[in-house]
């Protein structure tokens, strides 16, 4: 029989989990909610982010936090560049357009780090890496709650950035009627861009929290990127509070179902849920009609 | 029937490639690309004249691949069976993708986003369970003759896919040019439209993702045949939705010969690719991600829209 902390441990390592997903879904909503474009790209620009802190920390021998401040502003600087001089200039904004050159996008990324770096799986050493903290009944590895409490902070800071600051003004804008926005004079093309750049800027923070407890490979973006998207789906596309919700949810979800169905089968929930979302509610929990 | 004659036009001169040439890299890249070809015209059944972008084609040929396996390894019955078998299970899951999606209506991203999760339960659940050996995998014993639908020379494989490549141009041609075709194309280009002028848009979009299912499946049951090996990767994995896509995007989805033409470039390009770059893994694959790229730049109606005028886009800009 089941006993009952070896649930609530297993909800624990859920919702720290879930949290890392809520930032990594946010950004994806995030541009979704401006731009209305689903970024298959999403997942490949992760596997970018942590290929680059994977190679801060062994090489220049960064501390992974550490590398934060400094991979936030890169990944926000080549989602700008990305949007504005690829993904804008090819799709011209037709929905088809935007997926399938993300997908590209995606082909390109995947497959140069599989040429670059074959597909060996790397991790980091760190000194604190088996460092375990109590968490009520639950023994977590302490960069595992680090990652989860960075999450939040990033969550925080990200809605103040959209709430509270001038871009967060012109971006809740341009989301709600691009054509107004640019009638007084808002650059949507740079609001855009910027969302964008945002959105990857979550990545690279997420990269940095990842990493200590996890692995970087050429396909390590797959699983994160249908994670994602079942979140965003869930939350309703465009919802921030949605994406956050939603994200603490599957990860408690694919907890529980790798506890009850085993690590292949465990993950079949997310995608259940993914699914009958889609077809029952497509406007997702938090979502407003669309 | 007038499209008829370039069909059988590009069949019988297509089937003296193996006396013309001893090579067999050529006979094998020329087998790949008619497989790729049909498994990209299955594709572009759906996403090309029904305007349906599948981003889980996964999912139907990796049925019919599953399919002629468990019904030779674990019935013990002949491949002509298997095959039938893997057509039939894949028309099934077309249907049922079909009916969830369309049904409610989902469209654009939303159908692409649900195709590519149906893809990965199916590959999920092809990883736990007993009859498709999980992740190990199933393996067909090797057993050439023509009631195992196993060939001992790469000539009989090749002409194998000629026939499914024919029959998928057929298919094809068949559609555009009775009332299917037109309705399709109508609901591609306006639904609401579509719907206003009486025509049925969930009945016609489940018809075409039936075929387009059926073929794909067919083309899974070939790989299976050919290769004699499947595991959840290679039958379910998003790398078969991507190839199923790429043909008919970078061929052009407007015409029946675009999944052909784009399977070649592609095949080609990987070749040239490989040679350049000696055979390193995924550099073929990263040409494919640029062309991608540039194609939908540059000739958003594919490589066979070369010679055409180029259509206005929404904001009324050529190109």
């Amino acid at each position: 029989m089941l006993e009952p902390s070896i649930l609530t441990a297993s909800l624990v390592h859920g919702l720290a989990n879930g949290a890392v997903y809520a930032l990594v879904a946010l950004g994806l909503s995030l541009v979704y909610g401006v731009l209305h474009i689903i970024n298959f790209a999403h997942g490949a620009l992760l596997m970018a982010a942590l290929y680059a802190v994977y190679f801060l920390v062994d090489r220049a021998g960064l501390d992974p936090y550490a590398a934060i401040p400094i991979l936030v502003p890169a990944a926000g600087a080549a989602g700008y560049v990305l949007h504005r001089w690829v993904v804008a200039k090819a799709s011209r904004g037709r929905e088809e357009a935007v997926l399938l050159v993300t997908l590209g996008i995606a082909l390109v990324l995947e497959n140069l780090a599989l040429a670059l770096f074959r597909s060996d799986t790397r991790t980091i050493e760190t000194g604190w890496a088996f460092a375990m903290v109590a968490v009520g009944p639950a023994l977590l590895p302490a960069a595992k709650l680090a990652a989860a409490a960075g999450a939040l902070v990033a969550v925080a800071l990200l809605w103040a950035l959209v709430r509270a600051t001038d871009l967060g003004r012109a971006i809740r804008a341009v989301a709600k009627d691009r054509e107004a926005a640019r009638l007084v004079g808002i650059d949507v093309e740079h609001v855009f861009a910027l969302a964008f750049a945002i959105g990857t800027a979550t990545l690279g923070a997420a990269a940095c929290l990842l990493l200590p407890t996890y692995y970087v490979s050429p396909q390590v973006g797959h699983g994160f990127v249908l994670i994602a998207f079942t979140i965003v789906v869930l939350g309703g596309m465009g919802s921030f509070w949605g994406a956050f919700w939603g994200g603490l949810l599957i990860g408690v979800v694919e907890s529980l179902g790798g506890l009850f169905l085993g690590e292949s089968l465990g993950q079949i929930g997310i995608f259940a849920i993914f699914i009958a979302t889609l077809l029952l509610r497509p406007t997702g929990l938090f979502g407003r009609a669309v | 029937m007038r499209p008829l004659a370039p069909i059988g036009l590009f069949a019988l001169l297509a089937l003296p490639l193996p006396w013309l040439t001893g090579s067999g890299t050529v006979l094998n890249l020329a087998t790949m690309v008619l497989m790729l070809a049909t498994l990209g015209q299955a594709w572009n059944l759906l996403g090309g004249m029904a305007g349906q972008f599948s981003f889980g084609h996964a999912a139907f040929f990796g049925t019919g691949a599953y399919a002629t396996a468990i019904v030779q390894i674990r019935l013990g019955l002949d491949a002509w069976t298997g095959f039938a078998a893997a057509v039939v299970a894949a028309v099934a899951m077309g249907a049922l993708v079909g009916f969830a999606s369309f049904r409610f209506r989902l469209r654009g991203s939303y159908f692409a986003l649900v195709t590519l999760a149906f893809a990965e339960v199916a590959r999920i659940l092809a990883n736990s369970l007993e009859v498709t050996g999980a992740g190990v995998g199933l393996l067909l014993p090797l057993a050439p003759g023509l009631d195992r639908l196993q060939f001992a020379d790469k000539a009989g494989y090749y002409w194998f896919a000629l026939v499914l490549c024919t029959a998928g141009l057929l298919i094809a041609a068949r559609i555009r040019d009775t009332r299917l075709g037109a309705r399709l194309a109508a609901v591609r280009e306006n639904e609401e439209a579509a719907r206003a002028l009486g025509v049925v848009a969930f009945a016609v979009k489940m018809q075409a993702i039936v075929w387009s299912a059926g073929l794909a499946g067919a083309v899974g049951a070939f790989y299976t045949q050919l290769f004699l090996y499947l595991d959840p990767h290679i039958a379910f994995g998003p790398q078969v939705s991507v190839e199923a896509l790429l043909g008919p995007i970078v061929g052009g989805t407007g015409s029946i010969w675009g999944p052909l033409l784009g399977a070649a470039v592609l095949q080609l390009l990987g070749e040239v690719t490989r040679a350049l770059t000696g055979g390193v893994t995924g550099a073929n694959l990263v040409a494919y991600g640029i062309v991608l790229v540039l194609i939908v730049r540059f000739f958003p109606d594919g490589m066979i829209g070369l010679g055409r005028p180029r259509a206005l886009d929404a904001r009324g800009v050529s190109g």
